[in-house]
């Protein structure tokens, strides 16, 4: 097994949540992890990216190569767009949210965007904050679009669950739910479109 | 042992705690900040009674671990590449001295320069100071070197130097622990003069210090950390240093490169290793993360050797960090092209946050400048410099910590009135407050807008070492009480700072404006504290 994941966003979005539970995740299956982050309070508002590799044998380089991943997980879709170069054109999928992040003066209209995006052979896009909303609390979004990329990153779904319950331990019970069912919203809505 | 999931610079950090150290000296700096973050929320370190507080700077940080060298007990420094400018005197000498208790100096280069002003390799400082280097490859080398650097150290009675770049320092993987070393009881060196570098002892020392060279490079044999790996084409013979190893066994299917490689993570390289490789192959590739050093060493002045490929030849470009495309192409590999990025993707910079107090000050001092000519701000580093950019576009420089005040000075001597300087409170007690005195002593007439936002930002909000006393330290250095404004940087306030701006900025002398208001980012971390604790509190109850 081997799977090579881009996770990006706007700083302060939460990807580094995304990546700790695919980590943590990953790991309780044996597997072997490399994951190189973007880290420090300069990045803030800024674009932000995460190289994750996963692999049943050792992993060399801490980048991805360019062309080789499977998956980018996005939380922002114009930041999607910033590592398509990095996607495997035959196999690679992109998973993102459609809800803008909008703190620059020359951000190019959504529409423009997803079109973009739909012009690519394997994407799923989610407007997570509207999920999230739903379920509770717009702060679950993250989790939703990593629920949504969960049936491509061949990782059992139990182990998903257990790393949530483990890293939001901390946070409470009501929190632990939350972002459970935020899991299984993403995941069902891109298992009707995977 | 289990196996724990770090970053590069939390394998230092464990590899260091699991060395015996007594103590971590280090300022923050991007990439290097989580290490003594790390050992700062260690409880093992704890227990160990590990001293890890920030120093004020670099220089005091790697004055403070020569001390407790010097006392006998192990230490880490910690810096980013630009902090050992400011620590390059005590390092420097702290190689004439030599170490007693284990010493060793971990700076993280920046290539690509990600949050840097520079990428400046700091295996030149090792050379400079005529000590060994250790650059792991990955995680777990980081790990296991940071153990052998403290070996290294009190078997040479010498400081030792880690150098990691940006990737390794912010990647995790799994790390294998090995058994924990003992901390040292006090011991002063046998020696009660070693440390005085008077001309005469210095002259002895620095003899004592040649002397070890070729010790260094004979270690480099034995350590393990400088392997030579055979490969059948001898067409081309690769040097891999550091994190450089990995990108080039990315590029071939299960890491079997067919050229023979000589992985490097150990300094000074054991010329008996490069002439092996050398006298074997046609032609030399260097692979190196940051300044083409071994490169131009190996090339020579002339460069009439075999052809030796790598930055300054071209194969590599000439700044920035290496990947596995770089190294691939490098080697003549064909590269996997993924999709082309659509023209309507835009650049976001990173930019101060919502509702952050430097923008109320900026918009003050911006308005208060406006009759004026353009030009007048000279600035430091830290959150604060992002107000070079839209929409704020206040400042005129960012060169180094500190360098705001004194250019300021400077350029008022040179005729420039008003002039303005921009500090941060982090930034003011790290280089800054020398400067200030200078302002005073010479009467210059300049305007200092001290940033206080009780944190050092930047770096991710670390304890200042200026919290609860800029003031007093501004009065100290002689700076009149009148001339000495404190501000609210808040909108509502606007109309008053600006007039206090307006008055301070016609003064023909040193006048201080503190804007004080807490970074919004460490008064919300305080704020989720406190609302975990009444949480708590409430089920306790
Ligand atoms: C010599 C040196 N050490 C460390 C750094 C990393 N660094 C950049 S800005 C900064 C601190 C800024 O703190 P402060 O002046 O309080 O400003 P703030 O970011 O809080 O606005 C640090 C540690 C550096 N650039 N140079």
């Amino acid at each position: 097994m081997k799977k090579d994941i881009i996770i990006s966003g706007v700083g302060g979005q939460g990807i580094l949540t995304i990546s700790t539970v695919i980590g943590t995740a990953a790991l309780s299956e044996g597997l072997e992890l490399k994951q190189a982050e973007v880290h420090g309070m300069s990045q803030r508002g800024g674009d932000v990216q995460s190289h994750m590799r996963l692999s049943s044998d050792k992993i060399a380089s801490d980048l991805i190569p360019q062309g080789q991943a499977d998956i980018i997980i996005s939380v922002e879709p114009l930041e999607s767009l910033r590592y398509v170069e990095m996607l495997n054109r035959e196999k690679g999928w992109l998973v993102t949210s459609m809800n803008p992040f909008n703190n620059i003066a020359d951000y190019p209209p959504v529409e423009d965007i997803l079109n973009a995006i739909w012009e690519l052979p394997h994407y799923v896009t989610i407007d997570a904050n509207r999920v999230a909303k739903d379920l509770g609390s717009i702060k679950a979004a993250n989790i939703v679009v990593l629920g949504a990329a969960s049936p491509l990153l061949d990782i059992k779904y139990d182990s998903l669950e257990e790393a949530i319950r483990t890293i939001f331990a901390k946070k409470g019970e009501d929190i632990i739910h939350l972002n459970l069912k935020a899991l299984r919203a993403g995941r069902d809505y891109a298992q009707e479109r995977t | 042992m289990q196996k724990l999931l770090l970053l590069g610079d939390e394998a230092i950090a464990q590899g260091a705690i699991d060395a015996g150290i007594s103590a971590v000296y280090a300022y923050p700096g991007t990439p290097s900040t989580e290490i003594t973050e790390y050992i700062q929320a260690s409880k093992q370190a704890a227990e160990k009674k590990i001293k890890s507080l920030w120093s004020a700077n670099e220089k005091t940080a790697m004055e403070t671990a020569i001390g407790m060298s010097y006392a006998g007990k192990k230490s880490l420094v910690c810096m980013k590449h630009v902090g050992l400018n400011v620590a390059a005197d005590p390092f420097i000498n702290s190689a004439v001295t030599g170490a007693n208790g284990g010493l060793v100096v971990l700076s993280a280069d920046d290539p690509s320069m990600h949050s840097s002003q520079n990428e400046q390799d700091s295996r030149f400082y090792g050379k400079f100071a005529l000590i060994p280097v250790l650059e792991p490859s990955n995680q777990q080398e980081a790990y296991d070197m940071t153990r052998y650097a403290f070996e290294l150290s009190e078997k040479f009675g010498t400081p030792v130097l880690i150098r990691v770049t940006t990737r390794l320092a912010h990647s995790r993987a799994g790390v294998t622990r090995a058994k924990e070393s003992k901390q040292n009881s006090m011991q002063l060196p046998g020696d009660l003069q070693q440390f005085v570098l008077l001309p005469a002892i210095a002259r002895r020392q620095y003899k004592r210090l040649l002397t070890k060279q070729e010790l260094f490079e004979n270690d480099g044999l034995e350590s393990g950390f400088n392997t030579l790996i055979p490969g059948k084409d001898k067409s081309l013979g690769i040097v891999a240093c550091g994190i450089a190893y990995n990108y080039l066994l990315e590029n071939f299917e299960g890491g079997k490169v067919p050229y023979p490689v000589l992985k490097v993570g150990q300094y000074p390289i054991p010329a008996k290793l490069v002439e092996e490789l050398y006298n074997s192959v046609d032609e030399m590739l260097v692979l190196e993360e940051g300044y083409p050093i071994f490169e131009e060493l190996l090339r020579g002045y002339l460069n009439k050797g075999k052809t030796v490929r790598g930055r300054l030849e071209g194969s590599i470009p000439r700044d920035g960090e290496l990947n596995p495309n770089i190294v691939g192409r490098a080697l003549g590999l064909a590269i996997t092209e993924g999709f082309e990025t659509p023209s309507i993707l835009r650049g976001r910079p990173p930019q101060l946050c919502e509702g952050c107090s430097h923008t109320d000050s900026f918009k003050a001092l911006n308005e208060a400048l406006e009759p004026y000519s353009g030009g007048r701000v000279l600035s430091d580093i830290g959150c604060y410099t992002l107000s070079a950019l839209p929409p704020l576009e206040s400042i005129n420089s960012c060169v180094d910590m500190g360098a705001s005040i004194t250019m300021a000075i400077g350029a008022a001597d040179a005729g420039l009135f008003p002039v303005v300087a921009a500090i941060g409170d982090s930034t003011f007690t790290h280089s800054g407050i020398t400067g200030l005195l200078d302002a005073v002593n010479h009467n210059s007439p300049i305007t200092v807008l001290l940033n206080d936002n009780s944190t050092t930002g930047m770096t991710g909000g670390q304890d200042s070492s200026a919290f609860g006393k800029v003031d007093d330290i501004v009065r100290g250095l002689g700076v009149e009480e009148e001339h000495i404004r404190v501000i609210t940087p808040l909108r509502r306030n606007h109309e008053e700072n600006v007039k206090v701006f307006q008055e301070e900025l016609e003064y023909r002398g040193v006048s201080v404006i503190i804007a004080r208001r807490e970074c919004i980012q460490t008064l919300a971390r305080r704020m989720k504290l406190k609302a975990l604790e009444k949480r708590k509190e409430k089920t306790l109850a």
